[in-house]
């Protein structure tokens, strides 16, 4: 071993004194990377007929090529998805989705007053948009089974990714909700691969509540959604959306929150499931989601009535939500008018 | 006489030039002075530059994954990055400069991927050359070299190239050992990367020997551990050879010109046991029939 000493002693006396690094061998890395890397030019930096673009988080990107990226996240995370939003919230999700779902009392109780109707022996049918792993679609229809005693409700669970759809059927698997005989007549819950932008697949004045949790900040053109939604709810219908705000209105609370979005969320992201960028990509949409008043006026633009709004001094809505958690997310509400 | 020294802090302000030494110290010494928030921009294409809290969470936060799941070799390069820095990586460097095949790799700056690899030409080398030996070693092990991550998490761009050109070569460095990549060849090439390298990731990979059984933990600490820190003290720095230079190199000519000896094979050793092992259990199972037969 001591032979071996002069050689161990001569590495540990390579102090490093300059950090120094010329122009040309900065440069010289930058270049070995891209070759090293063998994939393709970022889209955005490819020009398309329309030139329009939108945001991509804090990417800008071509609106053809928002859907697709969106995809390839959704993607990467189905598997994780579950673990990563309890290890993201430190598992208040679930308290999100619990009161969501409750405050929307899905379901029709049957009293002694409506029990002739037809309209509700048929039961609801709920559209839960971008509603992949089925955690809405799951307490939708144990809300109504188990609190209103309505068997009859159904739920359409529609999101654009197919990983996603696919967690959402391994859910449903286990459940008594979904048998995999083709023609059951008690299957009660539906999947249907789509984009929300473009429900053709649904007819209009079908469905009785829309519901969109965490969906809708991934839309390229969220308007058009709005007016998709308005278009296949029945008149009465309700459209209910939970989602994260971009900012949280106390300062200080602001602060540690964006704090933890953006350094130890990515992180996770990193740790649990290999995926940095899709974290960042999921923080930066927060970042560019509109704030509560502004979704407001875009539901309202859409044709619905949205409850308990009023105009504020400034001209700005008001009330027309509810904030979750000191608002990291708010419950949007709206109703088409009958 | 002795000059007057003035204070550097005169009535709680410094002076215009101690600010200037200050701005003249290496980075690692500054201040730091980017948060989460406001990130200065990269340094290169996947720089993610990181506070040091950042940092501290990300090294934790890979060590305790990379035990639990030994398969996610990205986490392993994470650790290896967070840890690196201050003063390993640049130690490193500094050895790569003090070289002078180092230098030209730092001129060069090669990478090995698939594509600057083709392996079908390496098959067809001969079979004694070191080309041949990481063809073999490659199909052996199921393996590509495409596996390895992109550095993302090191500031400096010079210092991130060495962390990749390490990572890229550490499969040479299993070829011409012939380690195979089961967590015993593993952990006797991150010993022997630690001897040779410094880099802390590789000591701290070193824990995973709790995960090893007994009778491997025994071979480990006899024969491998006192192989690998022997050999990796007393060879030439392996981050400083130009593989692809090397590759119709005769490999015991290179051993010989590195320092290093060939340890036993683990392979083979772990194969001789293995069927030794089943040799006992058909004897001792047909023992026990034959005993049930006989009422015995």
């Amino acid at each position: 071993m001591a032979a071996l000493l002069p050689r161990a002693t001569k590495r540990l006396r390579l102090s490093p004194t300059s950090g120094f690094v010329c122009r040309d061998c900065r440069r010289s890395f930058a270049s070995s990377i891209r070759h090293g890397q063998q994939q393709q030019p970022a889209p955005s930096q490819h020009v398309f007929q329309s030139d329009k673009t939108t945001h991509f988080g804090f990417e800008t990107v071509a609106e053809e090529l928002k859907a697709s990226r969106v995809r390839t996240v959704f993607s990467s995370v189905a598997a994780n998805y579950d673990t990563m939003n309890d290890l993201m919230s430190l598992g208040i999700h679930r308290l999100w989705k619990d009161h969501f779902v409750r405050s929307l009392n899905p379901g029709i109780r049957l009293t002694s007053t409506n029990t002739s109707s037809p309209h509700n022996a048929a039961g609801q049918t709920i559209l839960d948009i971008a509603g992949g792993t089925g955690d809405i679609a799951l307490r939708l229809l144990d809300h109504a089974t188990t609190i209103n005693r309505d068997t009859a409700t159904s739920v359409i669970i529609s999101d654009i990714n197919p990983e996603m759809l696919a967690e959402g059927r391994k859910r449903f698997a286990t459940s008594h909700y979904y048998s995999t005989t083709t023609s059951s007549p008690n299957r009660r819950v539906s999947f249907l691969e789509a984009n929300a932008e473009d429900l053709s697949a649904i007819e209009s004045n079908s469905i009785d509540l829309y519901t969109v949790a965490f969906g809708i900040r991934n839309f390229t053109h969220k308007q058009v959604a709005l007016q998709e939604a308005f278009r296949v709810l029945k008149p009465g219908g309700v459209f209910a959306c939970l989602e994260f705000t971009p900012r949280l209105s106390n300062p200080i609370m602001n602060g540690i929150y964006k704090r933890w979005s953006f350094g130890a969320i990515p992180l996770i992201g990193q740790v649990v499931a290999a995926d940095r960028e899709s974290y960042q990509y999921l923080v930066e949409s927060i970042e560019r989601f509109p704030s509560q008043a502004e979704f407001a006026g875009m539901i309202e633009e859409a044709g619905f009535i949205v409850p308990g709004k009023e105009r504020g001094d400034g001209g700005e809505l008001e009330g027309g939500w509810e904030d979750l958690s000191l608002g990291i997310a708010a419950i949007h509400k709206g109703v088409k008018p009958v | 006489m002795r000059k007057r020294t003035r204070p550097a802090v005169m009535n709680g302000q410094i002076s215009q030039r101690t600010f200037q030494r200050l701005l003249a110290l290496p980075p690692p010494l500054r201040l730091r002075t980017f948060s989460i928030l406001n990130r200065p921009p990269p340094n290169y294409a996947g720089h993610v530059p990181l506070t040091l809290v950042e940092r501290g969470a990300l090294a934790l936060g890979s060590a305790f994954g990379s035990l639990r799941n030994p398969h996610r070799h990205d986490l392993i390069a994470s650790l290896g990055e967070a840890t690196a820095k201050p003063y390993f990586i640049s130690r490193l460097r500094k050895a790569m400069l003090a070289n002078p095949t180092g230098r030209r790799i730092l001129r060069d700056k090669p990478r090995i991927t698939s594509q600057t690899m083709s392996l079908e030409w390496l098959r067809q080398l001969p079979d004694n050359t070191v080309g041949r030996a990481y063809a073999a070693w490659l199909d052996r092990e199921g393996v590509t070299p495409d596996t390895r991550d992109q550095v993302r998490y090191i500031d400096d761009p010079e210092e991130a190239y060495v962390m990749q050109r390490y990572r890229e070569t550490h499969d040479f460095t299993h070829a011409i050992t012939g380690l195979p990549v089961i967590i015993e060849g593993e952990l006797a090439v991150k010993a022997f990367e630690f001897a040779n390298t410094l880099l802390p990731m590789t000591a701290l990979s070193l824990v995973a020997v709790v995960r090893l059984k007994a009778a491997e933990r025994k071979r480990f600490f006899e024969t491998y551990l006192p192989w690998a820190v022997s050999n990796g003290l007393k060879a030439e720095e392996v981050v400083n050879v130009y593989w692809e230079e090397e590759l119709e190199t005769d490999v015991e000519v290179l051993r010989a010109r590195l320092g290093i000896e060939v340890p036993p094979d683990l392979r083979e050793i772990r194969k001789v046991l293995r069927d030794k092992n089943k040799a006992d259990m058909a004897a001792r199972d047909a023992k026990n029939r034959l005993g049930a037969g006989m009422g015995v």
